[in-house]
Formats: structure tokens, C-alpha cells, sequence
């Protein structure tokens, strides 16, 4: 009696952590599947239908996309347009971020209104605003129009990223080493940059990701003359095969995981808010 | 101290950044009115008139019969995306901080990893999940649930948007859990202990202490979703169908069509998916904030 008693118990506890388990399980399954799928895809070759696993594991479909003159002269335009964006969005944001982060003062609102507006505006709208004018500029399909386009969704994210940097930055600290008799480079080097350092990285890797991920803006201003990683991998996706697809885009997913990867630290003391879209 | 600054100094500093958002967002908004009314930069500039807003509100125009189907499948992608997304994420983060066990860095890194994926990269890696051929159709084979890729269900390029509204489920649940973990990790997770010493089961402490605590950073967080997703175009042209088709792949379309009237269509499209995703993120700003 008690042994069956005890069966019950259990099959009930069995069916209780089961039903538990699923709503996890299809979580886990839906954030992981699609990167096993993807790495699986960018390393077979040959891969058929029904075949469980593909029957032969090769690096060189990934190696040839990565050696195709196609490919490199797309990076290179990557790494250019998202580099000077970065570059740009810096010198224009510190100075704002300073500010803003630091001290409170009459119209300090509408300013943060002003700078969140580009991040809610579809850039499907501000892309096609612009593009007439650019046509008319001589700047459409130039690297330069690609770069100003990409420095409205950037250049928000920037100014909100160091914003929370200079909120817990003490300006005093300057102000000492001044009294003290240091001169303003040395200031610099030696109080403010070891104090701001690791959020500007965070911050300029940020800036990075949003401009690396843009096809829109891209699209729209560099008129199919600027071909940067997404709009190759756009093309591919119209009609090339699974594998070269698969390798395409993890060859463009690279940069930005390892960059997280790698400030995973910095993340994770307390900057969730950063994340956002790109 | 900070009050005492010279107000010059204060603008000197944030005029670089205004001037270059200021001027390149409003150059566009400003362009882009003037297209939707029908004026053709460059050429000779034509008279105004709203006949690209009348000939997609009110039909029966081409436009039109392309226009609503489309303004409904939008609302229907990003609504459910976003109510999945904020339930999925709710429901993550109460098993995260359950049993005052800290989430830990490698589940951070998860949550982190996969933002740092491009949109267009996880919709590829998506695809080759779900497609009929895909990684998950080769499981089922294998498992005997289905002998041809046929018969394996349509998830994505599906016509009812279940690829998009995946897509952005499992993109959008890691930005909400973060906007939520953040919230608690603020806001003291004691009251959870205390609701739980008092006997409240797990259903009642998600209820009635997690969610009216996370309620306001949830809320501001799913109408930033909403809005992403209905002015999103890479996602929906990838995973979506030629129809029923989202707003902003319409709006497109529109607007590379020769036809100059198209063109007024496309930029009309998009300006009215504009106010839509300035109105909802305000509403989810000030409604939970007040």
C-alpha cells in the first residue's frame, strides 16, 4: 500500500518538475538553437536533408568566404564606416555627455528629448528623409554620407552610455589635481582617464555595434555603392546556398560577440540599460 | 556649484552633437513631409496636396487595398511580439532571482551574448532552425515525426508572421530581463524574502511583489520594443511572405518605385508609422511613470 502510495507521490512530483521544465527548456531551445544551428550550418559541407548531422565537419567553405576579394573589400568598408562613426561620435558626444551627466541646468530636458527622439524614429523613416539630399549633395553612395546617416542612431546611444559614466564621475577630483598644479594633459592622463576610462571603452564599443549592424541607412544613402558586411549577406540570403549564407553571417556576428564577450565584465557591473537596439 | 556655471560654457559643450542630430533628423522630417505632399525635390516643384494620405486611408485605391492589410498585420506582429517578450521576460527574471539566488555571470553573459547578435544575423540563424529543411525538421526525421520536409510545419516565411514574431521574441526577451534584473537589483530583492517568510506562495509573490515593482521599467521597455518592431524593415523582409506584408517593407517598396506617386505613398507610410512609435514610447513613458 505505502509502496504504491509512494509510486503516486513521485509520478506527481515527475509530471510537477516536467511541466516546470518545459517553459524553460523551449526558452533555452529558442536563445540556443538558432547559434547551434548557424555554427553546424557554417561547418558542413554538402548537407542533405534528412542527414541528422552533416557528414563531413570542414573549415573551408568558411576560409574561402573569408579569402573572397567580395568579402574583404565588404569588411573593409565595415570596419571604415563603423571605425570613423565611432571616432566621430566621441568627439561630438563627450563634450554633450559631460555636461549633461555633470550638472543640472535650465533645459537640460528638452536636450535628452531632443537626443532620444532619433532612437524612437524608425530609421527606415530618417533614411529616406535623407535620401533626396543626399542624392542632391553628391553625397549618396559616398563612405562620408554612409558615416553622417549612421550618426543619428549612434550618437544618441553614445551620449546615453557615457551619460551614465560621468553621472557617478566627481568632478572634484580634477579641480584637487588643478589646485595641486597640474596642467590640463596631465589632468587628464592621470585623474580622468583611469576614473572614465573603462565606461569611454564600453561607451565606443557601443557605438561600434550600432553602426556595425546598420543595413537600412546603409542602404538607403550608400545606394548599392557602399556594400558594407549587411548588405552582402542581404544579397546572399536572396540566393546562395546555406552553408556560404551561414558563414557570411557568422564572419559578420563575430566581431560584435567577441567585443561583448570580452567587456562581459564591465556589462556586468551594472550598465544593463546600454543594450538597446541595433 | 553646478548651478553657478556659465550657461554659455554649457551650450558651447552640447552644440556639436545638437547641431548634427538637430540638423540631419530634422533635414529628414522636413524632407520627408514635403515628399509625402507630394513635392519633388529637384524637379518642378508641383503643388501640395494630401492625396498620398487620401489614397492610402481612404480607398478603394490600390493603395489602400495594400495599406490597412498591412497596418493590421504590423499591429498583430508587434503586439504579440511585445506582450511574449514581456512575459517571457518576467516570468525568466522571477526564475532568475528566485530563492535570493543571484544570477550569475554566466547567465549575464548569455542575456549579453545574445543581443550582440545583428538582427540579420539571428534572422539567418532563425531560418535555418525552422525552415522546412532546417536543423529542427532534420531532428523531427530523425525522431520519425515527419518523413518529407513538406510535411514539417511552416514556422517561418509563414503567412501569419510566426518567423518574425519569433525572431523577436527570443532577440527582445534578454533586453527586457536585463531592464528587469536591473530593477530588482536597485530595488532590493528583500521584499520577495519578506513575502516569502509570510507565506506567500510563488504565483503571489510574482504577482503582487515583482510585478508592480518591475511594472514601470517593463512597461517603458516593451513600448520601446513595440515601436522597434513596427519600424523594423531587415526582419520582417527576411522571415515574412509577400502577403500579408509589414508597414515598413510596404512603405519601402513604395518608395524605390519609379511611379513618383508611389513614392509620395512610401514616405507617407513611413511618417505615419513614425508618429505611431513617438506616441506609443511617450504613452509607455508617462502612463506607468505618473
Amino acid at each position: 500500500m505505502r509502496g504504491a502510495n509512494l509510486l503516486v507521490t513521485f509520478r506527481a512530483a515527475l509530471l510537477r518538475r516536467a511541466t516546470r521544465a518545459v517553459p524553460g527548456a523551449l526558452c533555452i531551445a529558442l536563445l540556443v538553437g538558432p547559434i547551434v544551428a548557424l555554427v553546424v550550418y557554417a561547418c558542413s559541407t554538402r548537407w542533405f536533408f534528412p542527414q541528422l548531422l552533416p557528414a563531413e565537419w570542414t573549415l573551408t567553405p568558411l576560409l574561402r568566404q573569408l579569402g573572397s576579394p567580395q568579402t574583404r573589400v565588404a569588411l573593409r568598408a565595415s570596419l571604415l564606416t563603423a571605425g570613423v562613426t565611432t571616432a566621430l561620435a566621441l568627439v561630438l558626444g563627450l563634450p554633450a555627455a559631460r555636461v549633461l551627466g555633470l550638472w543640472r541646468f535650465r533645459g537640460r530636458t528638452l536636450v535628452l528629448l531632443i537626443l532620444f527622439l532619433p532612437t524612437v524614429v524608425p530609421p527606415l523613416a530618417i533614411g529616406m528623409g535623407l535620401n533626396i539630399l543626399a542624392l542632391r549633395l553628391g553625397l549618396a553612395g559616398s563612405l562620408l554620407g554612409v558615416v553622417l546617416v549612421h550618426l543619428v542612431p549612434v550618437l544618441p546611444y553614445t551620449i546615453f552610455a557615457l551619460l551614465g559614466v560621468f553621472a557617478r564621475y566627481d568632478e572634484g577630483y580634477e579641480l584637487q589635481a588643478r589646485t595641486l598644479g597640474a596642467g590640463p594633459l596631465r589632468v587628464w592622463f592621470r585623474v580622468a582617464w583611469p576614473l572614465l576610462g573603462p565606461g569611454l571603452t564600453v561607451a565606443a564599443l557601443f557605438a561600434f555595434l550600432v553602426s556595425w549592424s546598420q543595413y537600412l541607412l546603409t542602404l538607403l544613402i550608400g545606394g548599392g555603392r557602399v556594400i558594407t558586411l549587411p548588405m552582402l549577406l542581404f544579397a546572399a540570403v536572396a540566393g546562395g546556398n546555406p552553408t556560404s549564407i551561414a558563414g557570411l553571417a557568422l564572419l559578420f556576428a563575430a566581431p560584435p560577440v567577441l567585443a561583448i564577450a570580452l567587456a562581459a565584465r564591465a556589462l556586468a557591473a551594472g550598465s544593463a540599460e546600454v543594450g538597446q537596439q541595433y | 556649484m553646478s548651478s553657478g556655471r556659465a550657461p554659455f560654457l554649457i551650450w558651447v559643450a552640447l552644440a556639436p552633437a545638437l547641431t548634427v542630430i538637430g540638423l540631419l533628423v530634422g533635414v529628414s522630417l522636413v524632407y520627408g513631409v514635403a515628399q509625402s505632399l507630394g513635392a519633388v525635390p529637384g524637379g518642378g516643384e508641383g503643388r501640395l496636396s494630401l492625396d498620398a494620405y487620401r489614397s492610402l486611408l481612404v480607398g478603394p485605391t490600390p493603395a489602400a487595398r495594400e495599406f490597412w492589410p498591412a497596418l493590421g498585420f504590423s499591429l498583430w506582429v508587434s503586439g504579440a511580439s511585445t506582450a511574449l517578450s514581456a512575459l517571457g521576460a518576467l516570468l525568466v527574471a522571477a526564475a532568475l532571482t528566485a530563492r535570493q539566488r543571484q544570477p550569475t555571470g554566466a547567465t549575464l553573459l548569455v542575456l549579453n551574448l545574445n543581443l550582440a547578435f545583428p538582427h540579420l544575423v539571428w534572422a539567418v540563424a532563425l531560418s535555418l532552425l525552422l525552415a522546412q529543411s532546417g536543423l529542427l525538421a532534420r531532428i523531427a526525421f530523425a525522431l520519425g515525426l515527419i518523413d518529407a520536409p513538406a510535411q514539417f510545419p511552416v514556422l517561418v516565411r509563414d503567412r501569419y508572421g510566426f518567423g518574425i514574431i519569433m525572431h523577436y521574441v527570443s532577440k527582445e526577451i534578454p533586453f527586457l530581463v536585463l531592464i528587469v534584473l536591473a530593477i530588482l537589483r536597485t530595488q532590493g530583492g528583500q521584499y520577495d524574502l519578506v513575502a516569502e517568510n509570510l507565506g506567500a506562495s510563488p504565483w503571489q509573490r510574482l504577482r503582487y511583489v515583482t510585478l508592480p515593482l518591475v511594472l514601470p521599467g517593463l512597461a517603458a521597455g516593451a513600448a520601446l520594443v513595440f515601436a522597434f518592431v513596427l519600424g523594423a524593415y531587415e526582419v520582417p523582409a527576411l522571415l515574412g511572405v509577400r502577403y500579408p506584408r509589414m508597414l515598413a517593407v510596404l512603405a519601402l517598396e513604395f518608395f524605390v518605385n519609379p511611379d513618383l506617386n508611389r513614392r509620395a505613398e512610401g514616405m507617407a507610410i513611413s511618417l505615419l508609422i513614425s508618429v505611431l512609435t513617438v506616441m506609443v514610447v511617450g504613452l509607455g513613458r508617462v502612463r506607468w511613470s505618473a
